[in-house]
């Protein structure tokens, strides 16, 4: 028990750090972009991001293995080819609920959040890390799927609110014409990658 | 078998889902009875989760609206006391600090979700909702449209001359909301006319220039603060650029039955002499009101405008060419915003007090 805790903390350690989803494999970044202009909106769809992540993990990690896979308990058929197809229809029936519950909740956030909403339902990061954590070669359990998703929602969070405070300051500062926008913000990207390939080794995944 | 079970297991999985999000819709998304309250007086109930400004124009309480609640017009302020939640973001490129302090809101931005306490202007509550048939339709320049309505129901429509109404105009969906100032004087209470400039993609403009004699048109009224001042003595200075001319058009000839001695200075402003519009009316109105002064300015006369004899340059310099300092006068302005910005100060040089300066911007 105590060894399978020990694996999910490095899973979570390596998910934000080491195979941090936006810097290291590069999945999510229109959102990312889109959204690291204030920190508010970091905030708040970094978050929005972890707990969709978490979430749809956990429910798809049970329909895969209770449903899709061959001999599973609920459906022995080999069903695993229905994957992306499940899993998309899972992510976008939660995001619709999470949107809903903003609407309720927090009008401002959802007003401030508006459009990034839907489009964490087709953010490849979120469906990158349900595909991912099915994955045969790492067979995680249910924990270590909790934490891969809570580690990638929480790297992508950090990522982006880093990115947020860099563009801030990016406003101010004398950038060429032609780069500026989006062009600066990726090349800060790649080279907060860089600075993120530092930590390569801390934790292996 | 394997196709069976593909199929059954995706139709039980997208059933779950979607029993889960209808059951969701209903729990989150029903807000209940909220009741609403105008002005102290009896609030009236409305189903929670629309705008406030749908809400208000269900009950045929109709708020200025130029954009149909897309929150692209500024024009549907009003005082919400309580039960208002939040200033949205989309609110605040329309409101100053002092509004915001003071409750106002963009009613078409406030949702409804719990009852709610709010203050309009008075005369809002008097605005009816009218039905007209097109009577006639011209071409007064290649791009501007004049067109006569006949009301039908109610029959008669009371309005002071610069005040505008709101035409509904049919769009798929929800019918939108566009401004047009009445261009005819408040004695002929029967009728009204409007002047409509062909914006491209302009939903209303397109529509009204399409409309020909024996349609129906349907249109909220009157709105607009610009009082008249009625001292006979006071100097009107209008000054408009482009379908600025409407209103002016109303408050003119309104004088020229009700006031005809009285000193006025029309400016208006146009690009090229094409552009130039009501050239042989005003010729008219001229012989009728002794003391009316009709400057028209081209600010980019094309070359065939070489016979042209009146001003050329921009409105605002003919207006500080032939205005002359002080003296008792009220202004009305009409036209793009840096037109007025423009005339505004000019206005001041000739100490013309702010108060006395009216403008409305479109």
């Amino acid at each position: 028990m105590s060894s399978t805790l020990n694996t999910a903390a490095v899973i979570l350690l390596a998910a934000i750090l080491t195979n941090n989803i936006l810097l290291s494999r590069f999945m999510g970044m229109c959102s990312f972009l889109a959204v690291s202009r204030t920190m508010r909106t970091s905030w708040g769809m970094g978050l929005a991001v972890t707990f969709v992540t978490v979430c749809t993990a956990l429910l798809n990690y049970a329909i895969y293995h209770g449903v899709l896979v061959k001999g599973a308990p609920l459906c022995p058929v080999d069903l695993t080819h229905l994957t992306y197809l499940v899993f998309i229809m899972v992510i976008a029936g939660f995001v619709q609920l999470v949107e809903m519950a903003f609407e309720r909740f927090s009008p401002a956030l959802h007003q401030a959040l508006g459009i990034y909403l839907p489009l964490i339902t087709v953010n490849c990061a979120i469906l990158g890390v349900n595909v991912l954590m099915i994955d045969p070669d790492r067979s995680f359990g249910l924990l270590e799927t909790a934490a891969y998703g809570l580690g990638s929602g929480l790297g992508y969070l950090l990522a982006t609110c880093v990115m947020a405070g860099l563009r801030q300051r990016l406003e101010h500062a004398d950038v060429p014409k032609a780069l500026q926008g989006l062009g600066i913000a990726v090349i800060v990207t790649g080279l907060m990658a860089m600075a993120f390939l530092g930590f390569a080794g801390v934790v292996e995944l | 078998m394997e196709y069976v079970s593909a199929l059954l297991v995706l139709s039980v999985l997208g059933g779950a889902l979607a029993a889960l999000l209808v059951a969701a819709d209903r729990l989150l998304c029903n807000y209940g009875p909220c009741a609403v309250r105008v002005n102290d007086r009896e609030p009236f109930v409305v189903d929670g989760g629309g705008t406030l400004l749908d809400a208000l124009y269900a009950r045929r309480i109709f708020i200025p609206s130029a954009c149909g609640g897309q929150g692209t017009c500024g024009y549907c302020k009003v005082q919400v006391r309580s039960g208002g939640g939040g200033v949205l973001p989309t609110e605040r490129a329309y409101l100053r600090a002092e509004e915001i302090a003071d409750g106002v809101r963009l009613a078409c931005q406030v949702k409804v979700r719990q009852d709610l306490t709010l203050a309009i202007r008075e005369d809002y509550l008097g605005v009816q909702e009218f039905t007209a048939v097109v009577t006639a339709a011209r071409l007064v320049t290649h791009d501007t449209r004049e067109i006569h309505l006949q009301l039908t129901q109610p029959p008669e429509i009371d309005f002071r001359p610069g005040q505008y109404v709101q035409v509904r105009v049919p769009a798929r969906g929800a019918p939108t909301f566009r401004a047009y100032s009445i261009s005819s004087p408040p004695g002929r209470k029967d009728a009204v006319e409007l002047l409509v400039r062909r914006v491209p993609g302009g939903v209303g403009s397109t529509y009204l220039h399409r409309v020909q004699p024996g349609a129906e048109v349907a249109f909220t009224g009157p709105y607009g603060e610009f009082v008249l001042d009625e001292n006979p003595l006071a100097e009107l200075v209008c000054v408009g650029g482009g379908c600025g001319m409407a209103p002016m058009r109303s408050i003119l000839r309104h004088l020229a039955e009700a006031q005809p001695l009285r000193p006025c200075r029309l400016f208006y402003g146009a690009r090229t002499a094409r552009d130039a519009m009501y050239l042989e009316e005003f010729g008219e109105l001229q012989r009728r009101m002794p003391d009316l002064h009709v400057y028209y300015a081209l600010s980019e006369p094309a070359r065939a405008d070489d016979g042209w004899d009146g001003e050329t340059g921009f409105v605002h310099e003919s207006v500080r060419a032939h205005l002359s300092e002080g003296g008792e006068r009220q202004a009305f302005l009409c036209g793009p915003p840096a037109m007025i910005q423009a005339t505004r100060a000019v206005l001041r040089e000739k100490h013309v007090p702010d108060e006395r300066v009216f403008a409305d911007e479109f």
